[in-house]
């Protein structure tokens, strides 16, 4: 089912209260909808609301108009088929990295065995096997990182929304886990919404891409990224249609055009 | 990195006890050398006697005996309370906001002034001694839990709000565990105040424990007797703290060893 709608945004609008009395809207009337399967990366300047739609989309905040939905239910609050992941790690330094995998399922109830089991099953995935009795600290950046992955699928979710996971880690290790996460994504073929500032990286990893505008959010620009390979960004990087798309996306977000930089 | 690690503490252990051999032979000719009499300092084989003495006529083990029990009780109730109301004002704003001036107050006034309102209730029992130790003991345990519930990262909360975790989950799987570091690093503190609450009690009034000791031999201008209290007391408190110091470590085993300081 190609055409089935994992995550939908249906006109949604945040306003906040700010300190002095006067309302800020963080999102103006935003329409996405990500299909099965689908990647799709939300780029825009600082503070435009890309986050904003990350908590509504995974339950923490409700918005002030308009509905999210997950798997064609509505969103009322936290539930199993969204998980997110941070740029920060959010491990747990008291929970071995097989603990901290298994930190969702445990929440969840998933009963001992098989959280074992699915916890032992992604360690492997994503060559920690080795590291699962260590602390998080006994580990690199990149790798805590790859363990934060292991805790998002665990649960198992249809929906993954990624807060500009690898902008912590080295361009290095960043590469690395670019490759990863798609190779991961598409084998296990989960819908997945990814945040990011990195031009190349919303490029690389996704279907499509979904230009921001300046506060209050809105969606201003769309396009579907027409180069083979999704699950290899290493490969995707070469194509000679990457620079086009790169500086397509330079010009919407303004970026040279003025002399501030936004992102 | 190990290697220069246990050269460190070789060295530094043969440094510690060649000054204990220099201060305990200091003490034992230093005053005679120097012409001091012993009614002010006496030499440390009359310090020695008169604790060998004290053994066996003054009940000096009893007397010990009852300070330690008055400190591990006061200590135990202490940081319990401590701790309990720590966590009850760290997760309630509202609570903290109210009680916050009267905390501040009875945190700024000395609380070994309470010792002979405490012996004016309860006469010359234990009771109050135990009371002073609880008083001064709760504070500092309070603050650090509350201070560490307040500054735990929200968003280590969210995700597990987002895998839908009850408020009890909340609390045992990250508030409770991420507050035992600073929680410990208070109840070290609290085990060296304990024995100065004890002892200022067992000084304002009583005929027992190593206080009263101090405040017979003063009476007597029996130096040595006050020396011996001395020496008695700082063992009690420097028991006390390295069983702190021992549950620690066993408890907080996941931090990397650097971070333990002290012992």
């Amino acid at each position: 089912m190609p055409d089935l709608i994992r995550l939908e945004y249906r006109n949604v609008t945040m306003r906040f209260r700010q300190d002095g009395g006067q309302t800020m809207t963080a999102v103006q009337d935003v329409n996405i909808a990500v299909r099965d399967g689908e990647v799709v990366s939300l780029i825009g300047p600082s503070g435009c609301g890309k986050s904003t739609l990350l908590n509504i989309g995974s339950g923490l905040a409700a918005p002030s108009e308009g509905q999210a939905f997950v798997d064609g239910e509505r969103v009322e609050g936290p539930n199993a088929h969204v998980a997110f992941m941070l740029q920060k790690d959010l491990l747990l330094p008291w929970r071995t990295i097989a603990e901290n995998v298994m930190f969702g399922v445990e929440i969840q109830g998933v009963p001992t065995a098989e959280r074992k089991h699915r916890a032992q099953t992604l360690l492997e995935t994503l060559k920690l096997a080795d590291f699962a009795k260590h602390y998080p600290h006994q580990l690199s950046g990149g790798m805590r990182q790859r363990v934060a992955l292991a805790r998002t699928l665990a649960v198992d979710p249809t929906v993954l929304l990624l807060d500009e996971p690898f902008s912590a880690v080295d361009a290095q290790t960043r590469i690395t886990l670019q490759q990863e996460l798609a190779q991961t994504l598409k084998h296990a073929g989960k819908t997945a919404l990814l945040i990011t500032h990195d031009l190349l990286e919303a490029v690389t990893l996704s279907d499509r891409v979904l230009v921001m505008s300046r506060r209050p959010g809105k969606i201003i620009d769309e396009i579907a990224i027409d180069i083979p390979g999704r699950d290899d960004p290493l490969t995707r990087r070469h194509d000679a249609k990457i620079g086009g798309y790169v500086n397509h996306l330079m010009d919407k977000l303004g970026i040279g055009s003025d002399q501030r930089v936004p992102a | 990195m190990s290697n220069g690690n246990t050269s460190m503490v070789r060295r530094g252990t043969a440094v510690s006890l060649l000054l204990l051999v220099v201060f305990l032979a200091g003490w034992e000719w230093g005053p005679g050398l120097l012409r001091i009499p012993p009614f002010i300092i006496p030499p440390l084989s009359a310090v020695a006697n008169e604790a060998v003495r004290m053994w066996h006529v003054s009940g000096l083990l009893t007397h010990t005996g009852i300070t330690a029990g008055e400190v591990l009780a006061g200590f135990i109730i202490g940081s319990l309370m401590g701790a309990a109301m720590g966590y009850l004002l760290g997760m309630s704003p509202t609570a903290e906001f109210a009680l916050s001036p009267y905390i501040l107050a009875l945190q700024i006034a000395p609380k070994v002034a309470f010792a002979p309102l405490f012996i004016l209730w309860m006469g010359f029992t234990v009771y109050p001694k135990i009371l002073v130790a609880i008083l001064i003991v709760f504070f500092p345990v309070l603050v650090n839990v509350l201070t560490a519930v307040r500054t735990i990262d929200p968003d280590l909360i969210n995700l597990a709000r987002a895998f839908k975790a009850s408020r009890a989950q909340i609390f045992w799987k990250i508030e409770f565990p991420a507050s035992l570091p600073p929680l410990f690093a208070g109840l070290r503190i609290g085990s060296t105040l304990a024995v100065v609450g004890v002892v200022v009690g067992e000084l304002v009034g009583g005929n027992k424990g190593l206080g009263y000791l101090l405040s017979f031999g003063e009476g007597q201008a029996n130096t040595a007797m006050v020396f011996v209290a001395i020496v008695m007391l700082t063992l009690v408190g420097g028991i006390a703290y390295l069983l702190v110091v021992a549950i620690e470590l066993r408890v907080l085993h996941y931090l990397p060893k650097r971070v333990h300081t002290g012992f």
